[in-house]
This record gives C-alpha cells, sequence and structure tokens, in this order.
C-alpha cells in the first residue's frame, strides 16, 4: 500500500497540527468542577474536563500535576483553553504556561466573588472561544505531524498475536515519515525489561530505560505486601490465556514493531529530540498512561485491547483494536478496528499494518471514535504520593 | 493460506497459542509458526480455550517456557506434550 503523506488537521499557531479542535475548560482543582462543568453546561461547543485533585499537592507530585495541566491545555487538539481555579496564583500559572503556545487562553479564579459570577465572566469568554474556534478549518498537513502514543489494555494471548503486532508494523511503516511515537507501561515490561533495553538506539537511552524500570520494581517491592501476583496478570488476563506477567510483557512490547526509542521521557514530558519512537515511564493504568501522553502533546492514540477495554481520553482520539474475535463482535461499539482475521490465516501483519494505517488516518481526518461516540472523555491525574 | 487451529510465534516456542473457540480432547490440531510460515500436528489432551496454550513437548518441574522465543516462566507441575499450559502448571520466575 501506498501510505498516504498527509491528512486534513486544525494547524496552530506554534506550529503543531491537532486532529480535534477542542474548546476546553480546565478546572485547576477539585472545588472548581462544578464552575468548570456550569461554563460547559452554558456554552455549547466547549466541555469541562473534571479531576479529583489540584489542592495541597507539593513538591515532585505538584510538578507532575503542573505538568499534566499545562501538557494538556497546550495540546494541539485543544484550540482555546479557559481555567478556573480557586486562587489566582496557581491558575495563573497554567494560564501563563499554556499561552506560550499562542492560542487563546483566558483564567479565572472564584475566591472573592464566588461560583456564580464567575461563571458569568468564564461563560462570556468561553462564548467568544467557541464561536471563534467554530471558524477553524481542517487543512492539509504532513503525516510527520501526527504525534501517536500507544497503550494496550485488558490483554489476552490474541493481543500479542495480532493487535499489538499490528501497531508494531505501523510503527514500522510510519517511522520513517517523520512521525513522533510514544509507548509506556513501566511495570507491564517487566519481564521484558532486559529485551527491552537493547532497544535504545544509544547506550545512553538503554541505561536511562533500565534506572527508570528499576526505580518502579524498587517501589513495587517497598510497597507491595507480597507481590504482584494477584494483579499482574490480572483476572482478565489470565481468564484470556495469558500465564506469567513475562509472557504479558512480551506480548506487550510487540507494539513497537523492530523499532528502537531514542530517548525515555518522565511522565507527561514532551519529546525534544525530534521524530521517532520514546519511552515514557507510566503506570500500565489506561486512564492514567493515556492522560500523561496526552499531556506530552500527543495527538492521536492506538490501544490495542483483547478482552475488551473501553478507554477513552479527554482530549485525544483513542482508536481501539481487537485480535479477539469474540470481542470484536460482542463489544462491536467498541472496537474501531478488528484485525481478529489474522488468527484464521485470512489477514497478515503487513495488512493489518496498513488497515490501521488507514483507520488511524481517518480518524485524523475527523472520524469520531468509538470511545468519543460513546462519550468516554478519561481523564486521570497520576498522582506520586499523598498531598499534604 | 490454510486456516490453523493453534499459532506459534517462534520457532524456539515450546507452547502454541489455540486461535479456534476450543479444542477438544483427542482433536488433531494443526499449528503454524508465524516466523518461518512452516506447518505442526499435535494432538489436543484437553479441551482449551481460544487464547489458552498447548504443551508442544513433555515438561518437568523447573523447565522453562518459551514463547516469542523468550522466558515467559517456569514449569512447577510436569505437563505431557498436548496439555493445557496455564497457572495450574507454570509460573513467573519474577516472584
Amino acid at each position: 500500500m501506498e501510505i498516504p503523506k498527509s491528512f486534513l488537521g486544525y494547524k496552530r499557531e506554534n506550529g503543531r497540527a491537532g486532529t480535534r479542535n477542542h474548546v476546553v475548560i480546565l478546572p485547576v482543582d477539585d472545588i472548581s468542577n462544578a464552575c468548570a462543568e456550569a461554563v460547559a453546561n452554558n456554552i455549547k461547543g466547549t466541555f469541562a474536563i473534571p479531576h479529583a485533585y489540584g489542592r495541597l499537592q507539593f513538591g515532585a507530585d505538584l510538578e507532575l500535576f503542573f505538568d499534566t495541566m499545562i501538557g494538556t491545555g497546550k495540546n494541539p487538539n485543544v484550540a482555546a483553553v479557559i481555567v478556573i481555579g480557586i486562587e489566582p496564583k496557581w491558575t495563573k500559572r497554567i494560564v501563563d504556561a499554556i499561552a506560550t503556545t499562542g492560542k487563546p487562553v483566558e483564567g479565572f479564579s472564584i475566591e472573592g466573588s464566588g461560583d456564580i459570577k464567575t461563571i458569568m465572566k468564564a461563560s462570556q469568554k468561553a462564548q467568544e472561544f467557541s464561536q471563534w474556534a467554530s471558524e477553524k478549518q481542517r487543512e492539509e498537513c504532513p503525516l510527520s505531524d501526527l504525534w501517536i502514543s500507544v497503550k494496550c489494555g485488558e490483554s489476552d494471548t490474541t493481543s500479542g498475536m495480532a493487535a499489538n503486532p499490528a501497531v508494531g508494523n505501523l510503527m514500522d511503516k510510519l517511522e520513517p515519515l517523520g512521525v513522533h511515537l510514544c509507548f509506556g507501561e513501566t511495570s507491564e515490561l517487566t519481564g521484558a525489561e532486559k529485551v527491552c533495553a537493547t532497544r535504545g538506539s544509544t547506550p545512553e537511552a538503554s541505561k536511562k530505560f533500565m534506572k527508570t524500570w528499576s526505580n518502579y520494581n524498587d517501589f513495587i517491592l517497598k510497597e507491595a505486601t507480597d507481590d504482584l501476583s494477584e494483579s499482574q496478570p490480572t483476572a482478565g488476563n489470565i481468564a484470556g490465556g495469558l500465564t506469567t506477567i513475562e509472557e504479558k510483557a512480551f506480548g506487550n512490547f510487540q507494539k513497537i514493531g523492530s523499532r528502537k526509542f531514542i530517548d525515555v521521557l518522565t511522565p507527561a514530558e514532551e519529546p525534544k529530540k525530534g521524530p521517532g519512537l520514546y519511552f515514557m515511564d507510566t503506570s500500565s493504568a489506561a486512564g492514567e498512561c493515556l492522560t500523561l501522553q496526552a499531556a506530552a502533546g500527543f495527538n492521536i492514540h492506538l490501544f490495542p485491547t483483547g478482552q475488551g477495554n473501553i478507554i477513552g481520553n479527554a482530549i485525544e482520539p483513542v482508536i481501539k483494536l481487537t485480535g479477539n474475535p469474540s470481542t470484536a463482535i460482542n463489544m462491536k461499539e467498541h472496537i474501531d478496528l478488528d484485525v481478529s482475521k489474522i488468527l484464521k490465516r485470512k489477514m497478515n501483519m503487513d495488512q493489518a499494518g496498513d488497515e490501521l494505517i488507514k483507520t488511524t488516518i481517518r480518524v485524523a481526518n475527523g472520524r469520531l471514535t468509538c470511545a468519543e461516540v460513546l462519550g468516554h472523555k478519561e481523564f486521570i491525574m497520576t498522582k506520586l504520593y499523598r498531598s499534604a | 493460506m490454510s486456516q490453523t487451529d493453534l499459532i506459534i510465534h517462534d520457532e524456539k516456542d515450546n507452547v502454541a497459542v489455540v486461535v479456534i473457540d476450543k479444542t477438544t480432547k483427542n482433536q488433531d490440531c494443526i499449528g503454524w509458526i508465524m516466523e518461518n510460515d512452516k506447518t505442526i500436528k499435535i494432538k489436543s489432551n484437553n479441551e482449551i480455550l481460544l487464547g489458552h496454550k498447548i504443551a508442544l513437548q513433555d515438561f518437568k518441574e523447573g523447565d522453562t517456557i518459551l514463547k516469542y522465543g523468550h522466558d515467559i516462566g517456569k514449569v512447577v507441575a510436569p505437563i505431557k506434550k498436548g496439555d493445557h499450559v496455564h497457572v495450574h502448571n507454570v509460573k513467573t520466575k519474577k516472584w
């Protein structure tokens, strides 16, 4: 198949391109969710991203909170942002950082004026942003404007046989075209960590990976009451035929094809070494992982599933594919691409990779994913430790 | 390409994955080795569900299971060629 050279995206002020044109109402903290949701209810063409944190966080946990919030606002899938927080200081920090992209952003703080006046003022600005964004047109963008993140979930043995290697085949074909790629799931590479480390493109990248994985493993050994055998593999994984965490890890690892990663990112860190594959240190919980990848600037996501994970994301369209024929039938409304024909030898990996590229470009051009149509807008903060 | 009952990722693998709804006791199964496109035959000793593994050889306790050409765990109960391979006879080497 000849791979298309471009897709139709929204060109942003900072040179990036979005696959979506969201106007987001971003609450800084848990107690500002009500206000943000009221604004989103008032003003059509906007939506709020409520979450549970943003109060009394400190140190590295606070920095990760800011990176997540700011990165979400900066993502090219977001056209404009209203930020609402209880206090002006943290609100301003988020507004100022998002403003460096050149996109419209305005902040409001509730303390001293209350919800109702804040809702009125923020709604007026949100109306302006919504109508402004509605006139943005999709334009031809080079394929290299795609930043593709990947993560698998509710995996079974079909994930390692069909859906994950299909993603790997896509990576093998798109990486030479200058696309940014990102995989994560530090914990779920356990068992394959030594093999994964050999896939660093430089000795530094390999070393950085092993250090990241060891830090994670030390944390597990410190916190776990016995080991991870009750949660890794999960009951769903075992029902699907996965026996050990090593088997799960090698299946997971098929997602990067024969690519090598050029750098290891901290959670929510924006890649800075140009096009290519990056590894990001993330949890393997889908909501947390995708939120971090979106905050790092990735604008479209591929999610292979075996038993049928239903995850979406607030700002990144999430394409789900499965190699499990039962899931493809029984959970049809969640599956954007069925590659189960691989198991019957009626489709080879080359064809599956091509089908996935076609689906990815259709979604990049604007086709709604199953998760978007079903209203999945998961936004889950990664918390490093409890707040003060 | 003809249909297959089992898929084997790598030539070195000593287990295969069932890709039909289930195998039945004493069913003669066809296995496809993805890496080199070869075909093998093996008799299933149990009913084994889609996505679950079947042993391609006899194993004794302490042996290593290979899938994707890599070590995915250790045998903790004897396994006969054609048996169902899962959490009842294989464990992680991690913990």
